[in-house]
């Protein structure tokens, strides 16, 4: 077990320089620059622009920036965004609790939706429950965020007026208004995300339900006379969800990466929005960090997905 | 009317027992051109009153609750010389002051500063190259230290150092200022300077704390904490900054003008897109004010009807604009198009540049694109007034294209396209992704066919198209295409910088990878000759007259001035927001109240 995991974090090593190397030159190679809004400003002596890039080094060969930008990174050093000149850590790190948040809950919903209605779905295939349930799920994953999101806005905060659709991540006061402002403004971006979610896991426990209850334990169980709810719950849901936890843990690293288009339309300032503001304003420093470091979730949460399996199903061995 | 009488008025205003605006409106009745009354107060020493500040009417500072403003572009840092977008410096403005603000009308309006400098009160050299600002007393930085001459000095130090990388370094460089006493600073030019307002005037003024800012000059200036909690003179004080998402302020209690601000509090949360931002405006009243409305009329008059806000116009120095390429983009010299050593086929025929001015309907491209949000123009210098020609002229007269084409020998062949010499008049016309651009090509492209000129429509992404990467030849100023169309800001309520757009040592070439101001590549001896008078000129009436026949030489060949463009805004219904179109739009966020 140890020597997997050794393994797995040293071929780990060389995909991670190969993927930042790929990101950084395909930014590099982008058009645009993030001084470009200078440009159309008259006031600003087209000497001043080019001052700026030497200072902030975007004139160097893109190995010599690459490489600078790698031995800071080994350092532990982030750098700098060029849009706000402020520590490309510091900017993550404030953003982090929101997406964690927003994007975490929406987690939750899913799997507190798909759990039950793909068990419930499973139980009778093809019975009306399970055309429903179906039927949903695939409007649900059909239906991108950002249709779902503006239909939201347009239904409940413009027609019924009912919820704020300007998230803010730290809203003044506290006690009981606080926590009900702060759950109110989270009401849409978290169904909006937990829905799409539902609506994939949704299928994944149907699919593995109906698997498991073919097998012959479970009949087995029946024949024991125990009742219908305690062969799904010990005997269907619980090996049943041993694909879906995997699931869970490879979606783990999106909760961090926030979701772009859901937290602009929404206006939530987490990585998400952090990640395509720097990529409109070619804030290389910034983008680089982001997909990096999501890069990095990737790769560990694959490796934490494969040895969860192991855990769960001693069936499958790790080599 | 004699000349006693009208001294006797001048100095009525000048006490201040009769208004600036009554003024101008006798003038006016007399038969002077409004302009024209106004450079006659400005001649006679009368500061630009601040006609724009009269209307505040809240009787005591505070009380007002929360002000919310909506940016859907974020603040990313609020230090207004590292301000890279128009939003930085909107969040700076909230915080620092600058010593003069531009009104509507592109005068002058003293903030930090006690007066306008003239030559009347003897501020202002007679021979252009120096003036004095006296800043008002009594001012304070929010944490209580005086506002002196010191922070002035430091202010001009850091701008133009080279190393600080300051955004603003341009309007520093070329100017030396030095301390008289606690109050007053005196700004020397090198030669004489009829515009010399540039420094600590409007958005590239605002001023510094030397005691906070004094150990972070130059290459340590990114270090500087104030650069993400700023201390200034402003009407609100900071609170809270996350960069890219939210700022926040309280309402500075020590502020220098009388019964101002208004509001207790104020936020400005930035991000998400333009017409969400209207919604939160017009329709749901969630937010007080939203920036930078570029949306199409139709829309906004649609989310008004909700009745929670309104639509404001105001108009600057945007212009919308089609430039007809007066080098020949289809022949490469040593590896560059578009060189000034070569001359276009078709633009070089000033025939053909009228005929194409006469095949632009720029009143159907009002009426039908751009709405309440941009007017007509045959000038590329539509403001402040006293710069605009009188002497100029559009219409859309196809028949008159045609008879001007056929004179110049572009007969039309078997397929209707017209060819002289062999050269059909085929054109490649581009602009940047924008639905207003592409409908705007489109009503273009159908006028000329009807005149024989086939053009070919081409649009290039926002990002590349005014990007100014020299190895992009997709960019605005490479300008490989016979024309291209965009929209400029002026950012100042002088001309003479936005005219060195069409200043012959401007273009834009590989020698300066394509950095010159001169995109259009027209070059023209006469203009030339009246920019350079215009800059030493000291007598404003004489150099603004200069001005004006720089903008009808341009606009007589290969510019084609569009539309005007406003800075459109969405207010909520009880919000008075005075803005200027030549200032930041929170320029005058102290006078922003409520009406009950």
């Amino acid at each position: 077990m140890g020597a997997y995991i050794l393994r797995r974090l040293l071929i780990a090593i060389p995909s991670l320089l190969g993927i930042s190397l790929i990101l950084f030159t395909v930014l590099a190679l982008a058009p645009g620059d993030p001084f470009g809004e200078l440009a159309a400003n008259p006031n600003v002596p087209p000497e001043v622009r080019a001052a700026l890039r030497v200072k902030f080094g975007l004139d160097d060969p893109i190995l010599t920036r690459y490489l600078h930008w790698l031995t800071a990174m080994l350092h532990g050093d982030w750098g700098f965004s060029f849009a706000s000149r402020v520590n490309v850590d510091t900017l993550i790190l404030q953003r982090l609790p929101t997406t964690l948040f927003v994007v975490g809950s929406s987690q939750v919903l899913a799997l507190l939706i798909a759990i039950p209605v793909g068990l419930t779905a499973a139980r009778r295939p093809y019975s009306l429950a399970d055309q429903v349930a179906n039927t949903l799920a695939f409007v649900g994953f059909s239906l991108p965020t950002f249709f779902t999101g503006l239909l939201f806005i347009l239904l409940f905060s413009i027609k019924l007026g009912w919820l704020p659709f300007v998230y803010q991540a730290d809203l003044p006061g506290s006690g009981l208004p606080w926590l009900w402002a702060n759950i109110r403004q989270a009401i849409m971006p978290v169904a909006v995300l937990g829905f799409f979610q539902a609506a994939s896991y949704t299928r994944y426990v149907r699919a593995s339900a109906l698997d498991v209850a073919r097998l012959d334990y479970v009949t087995t169980a029946r024949a024991k006379g125990l009742s219908e709810g305690t062969v799904t719950r010990r005997h269907i849901a619980r090996n049943a969800l041993i694909p879906v936890v995997t699931l869970v843990a490879l979606q783990i690293p999106a909760v961090f990466g926030g979701a772009i288009v859901t937290e602009q339309i929404f206006r939530i300032p987490g990585i998400g929005s952090l990640l395509i503001d720097a990529m409109l304003s070619n804030d290389t420093p910034v983008v680089m960090a982001v997909t990096f470091v999501f890069a990095g979730l990737v790769i560990l949460f694959n490796l934490v997905a494969d040895l969860l399996y192991g855990w769960l199903d001693p069936r499958i061995a790790l080599r | 009317m004699d000349e006693r009488d009208l001294h006797g008025l001048i100095g009525r205003v000048k006490d201040g027992r009769l208004s600036r605006r009554a003024f101008v409106q006798r003038m006016v009745a007399l038969g002077l051109t409004a302009p024209m009354a106004g450079l006659m107060l400005a001649g006679n020493g009368v500061a630009m009153a601040a006609d724009i500040r009269a209307g505040y009417k809240p009787a005591k500072a505070g009380g007002g609750g929360a002000l919310k403003l909506l940016w859907w572009q974020a603040p990313t840092l609020i230090n207004p010389h590292f301000a890279v977008g128009t939003k930085d410096q909107d969040a700076s403005r909230i915080f620092y002051e600058p010593l003069a603000a531009w009104d509507p009308d592109g005068n002058l309006v003293p903030v930090l500063a006690a007066s306008i400098p003239s030559k009347e009160n003897g501020a202002l050299a007679a021979d252009g190259r120096s003036v004095v600002w006296t800043l008002k007393p009594g001012v304070k930085w929010h944490d209580g230290k005086p506002l002196t001459a010191d922070d002035l000095v430091f202010t001009w130090e850091y701008a133009r150092d080279p190393a600080t990388a300051a955004v603003t370094a341009g309007s520093y460089k070329d100017c030396t200022v030095e301390k008289i006493d606690d109050l007053s600073v005196r700004v020397l030019f090198d030669k004489p300077t009829p515009y010399w307002c540039d420094a600590f005037v409007g958005i590239v003024g605002m001023v510094l704390p030397k005691h906070l800012f004094g150990p972070y000059s130059g290459a340590k200036s990114r270090d500087a904490p104030q650069n993400l909690a700023p201390v200034g003179t402003g009407p609100y004080r900071f609170v809270e900054f996350r960069p890219g998402d939210i700022v926040r302020g309280e309402r500075n209690p020590n502020y220098h003008l009388p019964n101002r601000p208004y509001f207790d509090t104020i936020e400005m949360k930035g991000g998400g897109d333009a017409v969400s931002a209207a919604r939160a405006v017009l329709q749901t009243g969630e937010y007080d004010y939203a920036w930078n409305m570029l949306i199409e009329d139709e829309v906004l008059k649609r989310l008004e009807t909700g009745g929670k806000g309104r639509v404001d116009v105001v108009y600057g120095g945007k212009l919308e604009f089609l430039l007809l390429n007066a080098t020949d983009p289809n022949v490469e010299v040593d590896g560059e198009r578009s060189s000034i050593t070569t001359k276009h086929p078709a633009f070089s025929d000033p025939k053909v540049c009228q005929a194409l001015n006469l095949l632009v309907d720029r009143k159907s491209i009002q009426t039908y694109i751009y709405g309440r949000t941009g007017k007509a123009t045959a000038n590329t210098v539509n403001g402040p007034e006293r710069f605009v020609s009188k002497d100029t002229h559009y219409a859309f007269d196809p028949a008159k294209a045609n008879a001007l084409l056929d004179e110049a020998g572009w007969t039309k062949g078997s397929d209707g396209i017209r060819a002289k010499d062999g050269k059909r008049l085929k054109l490649l016309f581009q602009t940047s992704i924008n639905a207003p651009r592409q409908k705007t090509q489109a009503i273009i492209k159908q006028a000329a066919a009807k005149a024989g000129i086939e053009i070919e429509l081409k649009s290039v992404t926002g990002s590349v198209f005014f990007s100014s990467d020299p190895a992009n030849p997709d960019t605005c100023t490479h300008f490989y295409a016979d024309m291209e169309m965009y929209a400029y800001s002026a950012t100042q309520a002088d001309p003479a910088i936005w005219l060195l757009m069409y200043a012959s040592w401007e273009v834009a070439q590989k020698a300066n990878k394509w950095q010159g101001r001169n995109v259009v590549r027209w070059r023209s001896p006469a203009y030339d000759a009246a920019y350079n008078a215009a800059q030493g000129e000291l007598d404003p009436v004489k150099r603004a007259a200069l001005l004006i026949r720089c903008n009808d030489l341009a606009v007589s060949e290969n510019v084609l001035p569009l539309i005007h463009r406003a800075e459109v805004s969405a207010v909520g219904a009880t919000l008075t927001a005075p803005r200027s179109g030549w200032d930041n739009d929170l320029a005058f966020l102290p006078d922003w109240y409520r009406e009950a």
